[in-house]
C-alpha cells in the first residue's frame, strides 16, 4: 500500500514536470532598475502573448555587483540564458566562454546596420562578430535652471550653445558668499557622474582629438589635437572661473536638484528623477559645441545569449525571438515612454526630434560616440585622479593628462593581456 | 583645599558635558534633518521649523526599508540563538569535562580570534557560489553561527560552576545533555545575557560580509540599504539622514533598556581579554 | 571507568559540530587564501594558473597598494594614541565625580554601538563644504575659513580619523573606568600621606597599574584602525577611498581588487600582508609595553 502511493506520488511528479517541459522556459538578467524592471515584466507579458509555447523569467541584481553574480552563476549552471550586459563587457565575457555570437540567420549584418546607431552595431562587434542587441541608448545634454537664469538676468529660453557662452554664462550664474565660498554653481563640475565622459568623448573630440584607437587598445587624447589643453580648460572652470568644484553639494544631482547649481550636464536618464521636484523648472539643450565640432557621448547595454542556453535547440530558438522582440521598435516606444532611455533605431529616434526634452538627447546622437570601456570604473578613476591632480595638488594639465594617459593604457593593456 | 577640590569638580562636571555634547550632537543632527523637508534641510536650524513625517512615510512605503529592517532582525536574531547555544555547549564542555586534546582544541578555537575576517571573505565568497547558497539568509549568517570569543567568555564562567552541582545531578541519573540544559544553563544566565545583546548589536551592524554576500536588494540587512541607497545619485540628504535614523533608533532602545548589560559586557571583553 | 569513557564521548559529540564549524569556516579559509594568493585566478574564468610569488612580487610595485599600507598605518598611528589619550583622560575625570557617572558613561558610549554606516552619513553630512555643511557653518560663525575636509588630500584621512575616534571613545572609557576602579584605594592614600601631589599620583601610581588595560586597549584599537572599511567606503566619493586614493585603506583595496576588479589573487595575496601585520603589530606592542609593567 505504501509503495503504491509512493509510485502514485512520484508519476505524479513525472507528469507535472512533462507538461512544463512543454514549454520552453528562458531565464532573463538584468540589473535592478525600478522603472526597467516594471517594463520588462510588461514586454515578457506581451511576449508570452505572443509565443505561448515560452516562459520567460525575469531576475534582477543590484548594479553594483552585476558583474560578480553573473561570474558565479554562469559556470554554475544557475545562470541565465539571456543577459543585459554593458556592451564594454562584451570581450570578457566572450573569452571566458559565456556569450555566443547571435545567430547570423536570425541578425544579418543588414539588419544591424539598418536597425541601429552605427555606434552601436560597432559597439556589439567582437572578432568580426556580433554578441548583443540594445533596446535603447542613452546620450548627454546639457540641463539648465530656468529661475537662476533670470536671476542672473539672462534669457531664461536661452541656453548657451558654445563652449565660450558656456564659460561666460557659467561665471555668471556663480554666486559666492563674503568669505568667497560657492554656494551656487554656475556649472556642475563632477567627474564621477557624467563629467568623466563629457571630458573623454567631448571635450577630447572638441579640441581636435581622438581619445582612442578605433579597436580601442590604445590611448590616444594625450597624443592627438590640443592634448592636455582639454583637461585645462575643464580644470580651470574650478580653479580660475571658480564656477563649480567636485564634491559641492556632495554630487552634481543633488546640487542641482536643490536648485543650487545652474547648469549640467548629464544623462536622459535623469529626466525622471528632475521630473518629480516641485518648483523646479528646468530645460535642456543639446551639448554646447567648440569651434563648430559637435560631440557627444553615448553608451547602452545589451541584450546577448549565454552558452546555458545552447544547451536545449528550443532554449536557444526561444532566446533568439526574445532578443530580436526586445528590440523591435514597439518595446523601443514603450522603454522611451517608461524609462526614458532613447530608441536604438535612427528612423524611430527621428520622430522624437521635436520633442521638447528627448529632442535633444536624440539629435545629439547623431554624433554620439560610445566609449569602449573595459573597465567602466577603473577609467572613470582615472578621469577623476587627473581633475584632482590639478585642482587639489596644483600639478599642471600637461602632467597630470599625461600620467592619466599612462593609467588608463595600463587598465586597457591588463584587459586585453587578460583575454588573449 | 576644600574649596579648590570644588572647583576641580565643577570644572570636571563641565568639562564632562561639553564632551557629552559632542559625543550626542551628530545624533541629534541627524534626527533634526529627518524631520525637515527638501526646502529646510539646508538650514542650520536644530529645531525644524515646519517639522515634517514625511520623509519616514516615504522610507516605509517607497523604498524596501521595512524588509531590510526585518532582514536584519531576523539574521541578528538566529545567529545570536546559535551563538548562545553552541558557545555555551561548548565552553561548558571545555570548563568541565576532561578529554585528550582539551587544551590543544581550547588553543585552536582561540587562536581563530587571530584571523581577520577579512582573510576569510574570499573564500567564503566562493564556497556561498559553489554550494549554491546565493541570495539565502544561511548565506549571511553562516559565518557568524559560532563566536570564538563566547566560547571563550562561557569558558571562564563555567569553570566557577562546582564540580558537586554537576556529580550530584549525574547521580541522580539526569542526562549529560540534561545537565548542560537544565542546570548549568541557568547558572550562567548573566553571561548569556551580555554575549546575546554583544553578538545582536554586532550582527545587526555588520556590514562588510553582508555587502559582499547579498545580491538582490531584497536580500540586504539595514546597513547595506542605507549604503546602496545613500550612495544613489539622486539621492536627497533629508532622506539619507531618515534612513540612518531608521537604521540607529532600535539600537538605542535596545541599548537604554540594557545598558547594564552592555557596560558590564564592555568591562568583560576588557578585563579578561 | 566506564563513566569516564562515557564522559569522553559526551564531550566530543557536545563539541563535533562546532569544531567542523571552525575548520570549514576558519581554517579552511584561511589555507584556501593562501593558496589564492599564489595564483592569478580573476573569478570570471574557469581556471586558477599557480604563479609561485608573482603576486606578492607585484603587488609590491603597485602604487596604490603602498599608498593603501601607508593609509592603513597612518589610520593607526593618528587614530589610536589619539582615542586613548582622549578616553583616559575622560574616564580620570570620571572617576572623580560621584553623582551621574553613570548617565555622561552611557552618552560616551552610544556611538560605539550604533552602525557604522549610519555614522559616516551623519558625519560625512556635517563635513560638507558650504553652504549646506555644518561644521563649516559652524567654523563660518566664529570667523574661520571653511575646511575642505573630505575632499582634500591632506584633510580627508584626519576627517575619518576623527569620526572613528568618536566612535571608539566610549568603550575605551568603559574599559579604563573599570580598571580605574580595581585600583586599591589604600595606594593613592599612602601615596598621599607621604606626601605626593596630584600628578605624582596619576604618573607613579596610576598610569603604572593600568598598564595592562592601556596594553590591551593599544592592541585591540589597533587592529579596529588596521581594518578600517565601512567609514571609508562610505564617506569618500563613490566609495574610492579618494581624492586621490589618500584615505584608501588596506581593506577598500581588498574589497576592490577582489569585487570590482575581479582580481582574486591580488586580493588574496594583499589579505595574506594584512594577516601579517595584524600578526607583527600584536607582538611587538605586547614585547614593548609589557616592559613598562616592571619599573
Amino acid at each position: 500500500m505504501k509503495r503504491f502511493f509512493v509510485l502514485l506520488v512520484l508519476l505524479g511528479v513525472l507528469l507535472t514536470s512533462f507538461t512544463f517541459a512543454a514549454k520552453t522556459k528562458i531565464t532573463y538578467w538584468q540589473y535592478f532598475y525600478e522603472t526597467k524592471k516594471i517594463t520588462i515584466d510588461q514586454l515578457i507579458k506581451e511576449f508570452e502573448k505572443q509565443n505561448p509555447d515560452i516562459e520567460v523569467e525575469h531576475v534582477t541584481f543590484p548594479y553594483a555587483n552585476y558583474n560578480q553574480k553573473v561570474a558565479s552563476s554562469i559556470p554554475a549552471g544557475v545562470g541565465p540564458d539571456v543577459i543585459n550586459l554593458y556592451y564594454g563587457w562584451i570581450p570578457k565575457y566572450v573569452t571566458s566562454g559565456y556569450l555566443i555570437p547571435l545567430p547570423e540567420e536570425d541578425f544579418s549584418k543588414e539588419y544591424l546596420q539598418s536597425q541601429f546607431f552605427s555606434f552601436v552595431s560597432k559597439g556589439i562587434e567582437f572578432n568580426g562578430k556580433y554578441y548583443a542587441l540594445p533596446i535603447a541608448v542613452r546620450s548627454l545634454a546639457l540641463f539648465w535652471n530656468k529661475k537662476l537664469f533670470e536671476q542672473a538676468g539672462l534669457d531664461p529660453e536661452k541656453p548657451p550653445t558654445t563652449l565660450q557662452e558656456l564659460v561666460e554664462y557659467a561665471k555668471r550664474l556663480t554666486v559666492y558668499d563674503k568669505k568667497g565660498n560657492i554656494v551656487q554653481e554656475g556649472l556642475t563640475m563632477q567627474p564621477s557622474g557624467q563629467g568623466h565622459h563629457w571630458i573623454r568623448e567631448v571635450l577630447v573630440r572638441q579640441f581636435g582629438g581622438v581619445p582612442y584607437t578605433s579597436d580601442s587598445r590604445t590611448v590616444l587624447y594625450d597624443k592627438t589635437g590640443a592634448g592636455s589643453d582639454v583637461l585645462k580648460f575643464y580644470t580651470d572652470l574650478i580653479t580660475v572661473d571658480k564656477v563649480g568644484y567636485p564634491g559641492f553639494m556632495n554630487d552634481d544631482v543633488t546640487a542641482f536638484k536643490a536648485q543650487k547649481a545652474a547648469m549640467t550636464i548629464d544623462g536622459s536618464f535623469r529626466i525622471g528623477t528632475l521630473n518629480k521636484i516641485k518648483g523646479l523648472e528646468w530645460g535642456v539643450a543639446e551639448l554646447p559645441s567648440y569651434m563648430g565640432v559637435k560631440s557627444n557621448f553615448a553608451s547602452f547595454w545589451a541584450n546577448g545569449i549565454t552558452t546555458n542556453a545552447t544547451q536545449d535547440p528550443k532554449k536557444l530558438e526561444a532566446a533568439v525571438k526574445f532578443i530580436k522582440f526586445l528590440s523591435s521598435p514597439e518595446s523601443m516606444k514603450l522603454w522611451l515612454k517608461n524609462v526614458g532611455e532613447l530608441p536604438a533605431n535612427p528612423e524611430l529616434a527621428k520622430e522624437y526630434y521635436d520633442d521638447p526634452v528627448y529632442g535633444a538627447f536624440l539629435r545629439g546622437l547623431e554624433y554620439a560616440h560610445a566609449t569602449f570601456f573595459v573597465d567602466e570604473s577603473a577609467q572613470r578613476q582615472v578621469m577623476m585622479d587627473a581633475v584632482d591632480k590639478v585642482v587639489l595638488k596644483g600639478i599642471s594639465p600637461e602632467v597630470a593628462w599625461r600620467e592619466a594617459a599612462e593609467e588608463e593604457q595600463k587598465v586597457l593593456d591588463n584587459f586585453w593581456s587578460s583575454i588573449q | 583645599m576644600i574649596k579648590r577640590d570644588r572647583l576641580l569638580t565643577v570644572s570636571a562636571y563641565i568639562f564632562l558635558t561639553i564632551f557629552a555634547v559632542l559625543m550626542v550632537f551628530p545624533f541629534i543632527w541627524m534626527f533634526s534633518s529627518s524631520f525637515k523637508d527638501s526646502g529646510e534641510i539646508y538650514e542650520f536650524n536644530l529645531f525644524p521649523k515646519y517639522p515634517t513625517l514625511y520623509n519616514y512615510q516615504y522610507i516605509f512605503n517607497y523604498s524596501l526599508f521595512p524588509r531590510w529592517f526585518l532582514n536584519s532582525l531576523l539574521i541578528a536574531m538566529i545567529t545570536t540563538i546559535s551563538v548562545l547555544f553552541f558557545d555555551s555547549l561548548i565552553g561548558y564542555t571545555l570548563a568541565k569535562f576532561d578529554f585528550p586534546g582539551r587544551k590543544l582544541i581550547f588553543i585552536l578555537i582561540l587562536s581563530t580570534l587571530m584571523i581577520p575576517t577579512e582573510m576569510l571573505v574570499i573564500p567564503w565568497y566562493i564556497m556561498v557560489r559553489n554550494l549554491h547558497w546565493m541570495g539565502t539568509y544561511w548565506s549571511i549568517m553562516f559565518p557568524g553561527m559560532i563566536s570564538a570569543f563566547g566560547i571563550f567568555l562561557m569558558k571562564q564562567f563555567m569553570s566557577t560552576i562546582p564540580n558537586d552541582l554537576i556529580d550530584a545531578a549525574r547521580i541522580d541519573g539526569v542526562s549529560e545533555f540534561g545537565i548542560y540544559f537544565k542546570i548549568v544553563l541557568p547558572l550562567v544566565k548573566p553571561a548569556l545575557a551580555t554575549l546575546a545583546i554583544f553578538n545582536f548589536i554586532g550582527n545587526w551592524n555588520a556590514f562588510l560580509w553582508p555587502l559582499i554576500v547579498t545580491s538582490s536588494p531584497e536580500m540586504y540587512t539595514l546597513p547595506v540599504g542605507v549604503a546602496y541607497f545613500s550612495s544613489e545619485n539622486s539621492m536627497s540628504w533629508e532622506l539619507i539622514m531618515t534612513g540612518a535614523a531608521v537604521s540607529t533608533v532600535p539600537l538605542i532602545i535596545f541599548f537604554l533598556i540594557f545598558q547594564k548589560q552592555i557596560v558590564k559586557g564592555i568591562t568583560m571583553s576588557g578585563l579578561k581579554g | 571507568m566506564r563513566l569516564r569513557q562515557k564522559k569522553i564521548l559526551t564531550a566530543y559529540v557536545f563539541l563535533s559540530v562546532p569544531l567542523l564549524f571552525f575548520i570549514v569556516v576558519r581554517f579552511y579559509p584561511m589555507v584556501y587564501s593562501f593558496w589564492l594568493s599564489f595564483t592569478d585566478w580573476d573569478l570570471i574564468s574557469p581556471k586558477k594558473n599557480f604563479i609561485g610569488l608573482l603576486n606578492y612580487i607585484n603587488i609590491f610595485k603597485d602604487e596604490v597598494f603602498m599608498k593603501a599600507i601607508v593609509n592603513t598605518l597612518k589610520y593607526v598611528v593618528f587614530g589610536v594614541p589619539a582615542v586613548i589619550i582622549v578616553s583616559l583622560y575622560l574616564s580620570l575625570v570620571l572617576n572623580r565625580i560621584k553623582k551621574f557617572q553613570g548617565f555622561y558613561r552611557l552618552l560616551y558610549v552610544m556611538p560605539y554601538i550604533t552602525p557604522l554606516v549610519a555614522v559616516s552619513w551623519v558625519w560625512k553630512w556635517m563635513y560638507q563644504q558650504p553652504p549646506i555643511g555644518f561644521i563649516n557653518n559652524l567654523l563660518t560663525i566664529f570667523g574661520i575659513d571653511s575646511q575642505p575636509f573630505l575632499m582634500s588630500t591632506s584633510q580627508a584621512l584626519p576627517s575619518i580619523v576623527v569620526t572613528t575616534v568618536w566612535v571608539n571613545l566610549g568603550y575605551c572609557v568603559i574599559i579604563f573606568l573599570a580598571g580605574l576602579q580595581t585600583i586599591p584605594q589604600e595606594y593613592i592614600e599612602a601615596a598621599k600621606i607621604d606626601g605626593a601631589n596630584r600628578r605624582q599620583i596619576l604618573w607613579r601610581i596610576t598610569i603604572p597599574l593600568l598598564n595592562p588595560i592601556i596594553v590591551f586597549l593599544a592592541i585591540t584599537q589597533s587592529i579596529t584602525f588596521l581594518r578600517i572599511f565601512t567609514q571609508v567606503y562610505n564617506m569618500t566619493d563613490q566609495g574610492s577611498g579618494g581624492p586621490l586614493n589618500s584615505t584608501k585603506p588596506l581593506v577598500l583595496y581588498i574589497y576592490q581588487k577582489a569585487f570590482m576588479s575581479f582580481d582574486m589573487g591580488t586580493a588574496a595575496t594583499a589579505t595574506v600582508i594584512l594577516f601579517g601585520i595584524i600578526m607583527v603589530i600584536t607582538l611587538v606592542q605586547m614585547l614593548i609595553l609589557n616592559k613598562n609593567i616592571e619599573y
